[in-house]
């Protein structure tokens, strides 16, 4: 496992040389090596670990109104990081820095440094659509495009330009996506006949066309039912070979199942009482977050007395 | 509950449903009233018209030059294809710049700026002018100084874009903001830059919109008339339409009916008859078009 996980670097580079052939996870559907992947959870020791995001003081603020502040915590590389938090406690509105989505609302202002292998993402250098080329999103919403499910997991490669046989790229963002067997006989079909818990693996699968660093997941789970849920998340622990991921949930017991490390945040009201600012409370190890919390804030909305 | 006690609820009951009703009947009979007003109004004109000019229409009509001289030889052969004309350059015109402006107001325009804001409520505002300024704005600018077309088919559809450019504009606006949020930014995040997104993502989305806004724009300018008399269109021309637009006299369907119907000869007249069931019956075509173009085409988000 450890040999595994020391080697993944390696294979992503090697995978980008030759622009995006191989890099796909082992594709197992085996309990016992899934129980394995869970039990190495946070085994990793802490020399081992690579920094991909290093957030220093980043806060966001809507036309002056901060929704977030004082965020600082390292996202470490293939792990699954979950930030949980009560509603209106800025975790989509954090998560949406990290590839600079928040670029889209006008009104919405970016402090503090989202540093990205040691780069700020808001430093004057960078272009915005470089950075969510490297840095795939999934939204709380499935929202595939009004095409086939062979164009909408093409449009990325396409303009991004990727060279190689665009069957073979769908084919293995599909595979990726474990939603490969389920449509291969309707690739041409229409996206918006599928299931929802399907669409949202197309936008998974969509995602990881383009080859991405980091998966960025805000909510993807909260309008599917369960089994399509646990499909999603069986596919999120298989993901964390090759990418690292960041995701947004409201679902606790996800969070505790899926992630390596979780960030709690909460809601503060300003001293003037008008103004609703989120803040992290704690960020630790999840085994560490859910069984033995440092913040009292924390064990009461993890254990289910608020929130 | 006694015998008398439901005797009692069932009648009240009864009342309150039965002068329900009344109300119910009364109003659905003034929501009748209403359509039948339009209905039977717009039937009795067709009607009219038809058993006027239906003995009119042959392919002689369509294709032979209108003549004073002999209204009974008489066809509308260059006022047809002087309208087909029109509605070409039209769209030509309107269509590049119309979804053009659209795409900069939904997409790039800042709202908070004075000047974004000044060109929204101008176009709300020349939705509103009269056609007859437009008329006189293109006689004024386009057939003389400082672009001196002339009264040729360019000029007339150049000033039938700037009366309906306002319909394209409002229609395309709401079509590219029917597309949702969600498909831009799952568009942005893939790494597809603005430009991609608009061309790829947002214009797709929202072209059936935007062509059932073109044509009902269109159909609206096919009927215009105030605008092509000031600006050169001609009733009774024997020769159709130059290929170039910048050359030549042109007629076009409104005129010759406005001319034919002004004329004293009863004859010349009637060909005003024909004329407009040969409007009408491309109106409707365009109308219908636009009808299954939202039909077959618009995008359940």
């Amino acid at each position: 496992m450890a040999d595994r996980v020391t080697q993944e670097p390696e294979n992503r580079e090697a995978a980008e040389a030759a622009t995006g052939s191989g890099g796909a996870p082992a594709m197992t559907g085996d309990a016992e090596i899934q129980a394995q992947k869970l039990e190495a959870k946070g085994q990793k020791p802490a020399g081992k670990r690579d920094a991909i995001f290093d957030l220093e003081d980043v806060g966001v603020a809507y036309g002056g109104t901060p929704a977030v502040r004082e965020v600082n915590f390292p996202v470490y590389e293939h792990e699954i990081t979950a930030l949980i938090g009560p509603s209106g406690c800025g975790k989509s509105t954090l998560i949406r820095c990290l590839n600079r989505m928040n670029d889209l609302i006008p009104a919405a202002t970016v402090t503090g440094k989202v540093n990205y292998h040691g780069q700020d993402l808001y430093g004057d250098d960078i272009d915005s659509v470089q950075v969510r080329k490297r840095i795939g999103m999934v939204f709380q919403k499935p929202n595939p495009f009004p095409k086939s499910i062979y164009d909408n997991i093409a449009f990325g490669p396409r303009v991004l330009g990727q060279k190689g046989d665009m069957d073979e790229i769908v084919e293995r963002a599909l595979r990726r996506g474990a939603l490969w067997d389920e449509v291969k006989d309707r690739l041409k079909t229409n996206a918006f006949g599928m299931s929802g818990g399907q669409q949202q693996r197309l936008c998974i699968a969509r995602a990881l066309a383009t080859d991405p660093d980091v998966l960025l997941m805000d909510e993807p789970c909260s309008a599917l039912d369960p089994i399509s849920t646990g499909r999603i998340e069986d596919l999120m622990i298989e993901l964390r070979e090759s990418y690292s991921i960041v995701i947004v949930t409201h679902n606790m017991q996800q969070a505790a199942r899926v992630s390596n490390m979780t960030a709690f945040f909460t809601v503060e009201l300003d001293a003037d009482e008008k103004h609703r600012t989120g803040r992290v409370v704690e960020y630790d190890d999840t085994e560490k977050v859910f069984t033995n919390p440092s913040d009292e804030r924390t064990e009461a909305y993890v254990t289910g007395k608020v929130g | 509950m006694s015998v008398a006690e439901v005797e009692i609820t069932r009648k009240a009951v009864e009342r309150g449903a039965r002068g329900e009703q009344v109300r119910e009947l009364a109003f659905r009979a003034a929501l009748l009233f209403s359509v039948g007003f339009g209905f039977i109004a717009l039937a009795v004109l067709l009607v009219d018209v038809t058993i006027d000019g239906a003995s009119l229409i042959s392919y002689d009509f369509l294709t032979k030059f209108p003549s004073v001289i002999f209204p009974e030889r008489s066809g509308i052969s260059s006022a047809l294809q002087g309208t087909l004309y029109l509605m070409v350059l039209t769209a030509v015109f309107i269509v590049p710049v119309g979804v053009a402006t659209a795409v900069y107001l939904e997409e790039y325009a800042d709202r908070e700026r004075w000047w974004n804001r000044l060109i929204e409520v101008n176009i709300q505002n020349l939705a509103a002018v009269p056609s007859i300024v437009y008329g006189i704005l293109g006689l004024a600018f386009i057939v003389r100084q400082p672009l001196s077309l002339g009264p040729v088919v360019l000029a007339g559809a150049l000033t039938l874009g700037l009366l309906v450019l306002p319909v394209v504009i409002v229609v395309s606006r709401e079509a590219i903001r029917a597309v949702p949020s969600s498909i831009r930014e799952g568009s942005m995040a893939l790494g597809a830059t603005h430009w991609q997104t608009i061309w790829k993502q947002t214009l797709p989305g929202a072209l059936p919109g935007i062509a059932t806004g073109v044509i009902l724009a269109l159909s609206r300018a096919i009927g215009e008339t105030a605008p092509l008399i000031l600006v050169g269109a001609v009733a009774f021309v024997p020769f159709n339409p130059d290929p170039n637009p910048a050359t030549g006299q042109y007629s076009a369907i409104p005129t010759i009916i406005l001319s034919s119907v002004s004329n004293s000869d009863p004859e010349i007249q009637a060909l005003a008859s024909g004329a407009i069931i040969v409007l009408m019956a491309i109106l409707l075509v365009m109308n219908a078009g636009a009808v299954y173009l939202r039909n077959r085409y618009e995008q359940k988000w």
